[in-house]
């Protein structure tokens, strides 16, 4: 479905290489405040709820369920193509289980298009971007 | 708390023409659309000792715009971030300028032109509050690169809380371009029909491309502002800045992309300012004539109804039907043509046709309309304005 390697490579920061790290390891590691156990992403040196700078980063599931989709079908008049992307794909916020909340970015792949739901159990897998970057990638859970 | 209602004023207008990628130069519209501002107001160039820009305007600092114009006199100035969030907060700063005796005239302006927004979006990937906010690494390698891609991921959750349909976000565009038909500065003169909504292609679902503004325009919007007691003396009939509010975002997310990932992105950032707007100004919503309300897309629009008061959260889809919001109906909005129809000056236009309307030379005039909300983008960083006759 997707040209991977012309896909933009994200840039790491020392704000966010531990997650990367993640999932070069197949996890998904969300930033968790070390004094009220808030998980919070994107990351960010504090934590906007007791503003501790106190944090590590935490192994989670990483199952969820969709919070929200978008499938980009065309490109967009008057800006540039998805790079990397082939239309139509499909785009998600996952919320992911045991973080109160949390939801991260992602792409629905290996299914109808036209099955994709607000509320589907969703599971990741992760896929070789380049030799420092994994993207995680998610499909729909058998048991939906 | 009323404090500041109707202190300060709007008294001049600027814009140049607005054209599809016409590939004028930046700076020469903004010094255009602030030239025919102060004519308008009935001042001279020399008067004006206040700037105030939007952060991203693709003109030039304020000190090229004084030196350009020939300001030596200028005792204020500021720029405002939140992209399309900050027009009206211009507004309000500039008010807050000549309210305090900083400034006499202060002039807010937006010039914009496509390349000038695409660069100034690549350069925003890279500042340092950008890489921190990680739109680079956490959106684009999902292929979350277009402007419209946030919109719809929120647009689709609404859909899913609340049952709002695709041939709802038709009404508003319908809405749009019949008063863009009236208004003959608007870029699309055509008027469409729902069906003509539903049949256009879907952009990034559930989105169409009737959905969404005219993103490869350029042109600029000046507006100035003075105190109601300077007012007076000047050339038009001054729109009274009855409120004005600002927020930085709800549980601040850097930069409107990155709302996504806020707790409930169904409710905008307009919900937080809503009540301080309407508190300034002794007002409630059924005490609005017409309103201005960003519509980068269609959804924008409705979330912003909502979020001001105008129906309860979730009604938005039911209430802009039947010609409700269309001229002639219960709240005109967007009279103008808004970014769907008139022209993509991030949030000015808007400012623009809200004091047209407190002047009565609307191109869609609302009839004895006494009072105006103005209200720029969501999600993230936004503000507002009340305008009164």
């Amino acid at each position: 479905m997707t040209n991977t390697k012309s896909k933009p490579v994200p840039r790491m920061s020392d704000a966010t290489k531990d997650f990367w790290e993640g999932c070069k390891n197949d996890e998904i590691r969300i930033q968790k405040c070390l004094d009220c156990n808030t998980f919070r992403f994107p990351p960010q040196m504090m934590c906007r709820k007791c503003n501790s700078v106190e944090s590590e980063w935490t192994k989670v599931s990483g199952e969820g369920a969709i919070y929200s989709f978008t499938m980009p079908t065309n490109q967009s008049p008057g800006e540039f193509p998805a790079r990397g992307f082939e239309y139509p794909y499909s785009i998600a916020l996952i919320e992911l289980d045991g973080t109160d909340g949390v939801r991260i970015a992602s792409n629905i792949v290996d299914c109808e298009l036209a099955d994709i739901r607000i509320g589907l159990r969703v599971k990741p897998h992760f896929v070789e971007l380049t030799e420092e970057i994994d993207l995680p990638l998610y499909r729909l859970h058998e048991t939906n | 708390m009323n404090d500041f209602r109707d202190k300060c004023a709007i008294v001049g207008i600027g814009e140049t023409d607005y054209c599809v990628n016409s590939g004028r130069n930046p700076l020469a519209l903004a010094l255009e659309a602030i030239r025919n501002a102060i004519e308008d107001a009935g001042l001279t160039v020399d008067q004006i000792d206040g700037i105030v820009k939007s952060s991203i305007d693709a003109s030039a600092s304020d000190q090229i715009i004084a030196a350009n114009l020939g300001l030596s006199g200028v005792t204020y100035s500021s720029e405002v971030t939140g992209l399309g969030g900050a027009a009206c907060a211009t507004v309000a700063h500039a008010a807050m300028a000549v309210a305090s005796g900083f400034a006499n005239y202060v002039v807010c302006y937006r010039a914009f032109t496509p390349f000038d927004f695409i660069e100034g979006a690549k350069h925003n990937q890279t500042t340092l509050w950008a890489r921190q906010a990680g739109a680079g690494e956490f959106l684009r390698p999902f292929g979350w690169s277009a402007m419209i891609d946030g919109f719809a991921m929120h647009c689709q959750r609404h859909m899913h809380e609340y049952g709002t349909t695709s041939r709802q976000l038709g009404a508003i565009a319908v809405a749009a371009r019949k008063h863009a038909a009236a208004n003959p500065k608007a870029i699309r003169q055509e008027p469409i029909t729902i069906e003509d909504h539903q049949n256009s292609n879907m952009i990034s679902q559930p989105l169409r491309e009737l959905d969404c503004l005219i993103s490869a325009n350029d042109g600029a919007c000046a507006v100035i502002v003075t105190t109601a007691e300077r007012a007076k003396d000047l050339k038009q009939r001054p729109a009274k800045i009855m409120s004005a509010a600002q927020s930085l975002g709800s549980n601040p997310m850097a930069t409107w992309e990155m709302s996504a990932f806020k707790p409930t992105i169904t409710d905008s950032e307009a919900k937080m300012i809503a009540p301080h707007l309407f508190r300034k100004a002794g007002l409630k919503p059924e005490d609005i004539d017409v309103a201005q309300l960003y519509d980068c897309f269609t959804y924008t629009q409705l979330v912003l109804i909502e979020d001001y008061g105008f129906c309860k959260k979730g009604e938005g889809g039911e209430f802009v039907q039947d010609g409700r919001i269309e001229i002639g109906g219960e709240l005109p909005i967007n009279t103008h043509g808004g970014h769907l129809g008139e022209a993509y000056i991030h949030g000015f236009t808007h400012i623009v046709e809200g004091v047209k309307q407190m002047r009565g030379t609307s191109t869609c005039q609302v009839e004895d309309a006494e009072t105006t909300l103005v209200a720029s983008a969501v999600p993230g960083p936004t503000s507002a304005l009340i305008l009164g006759r």
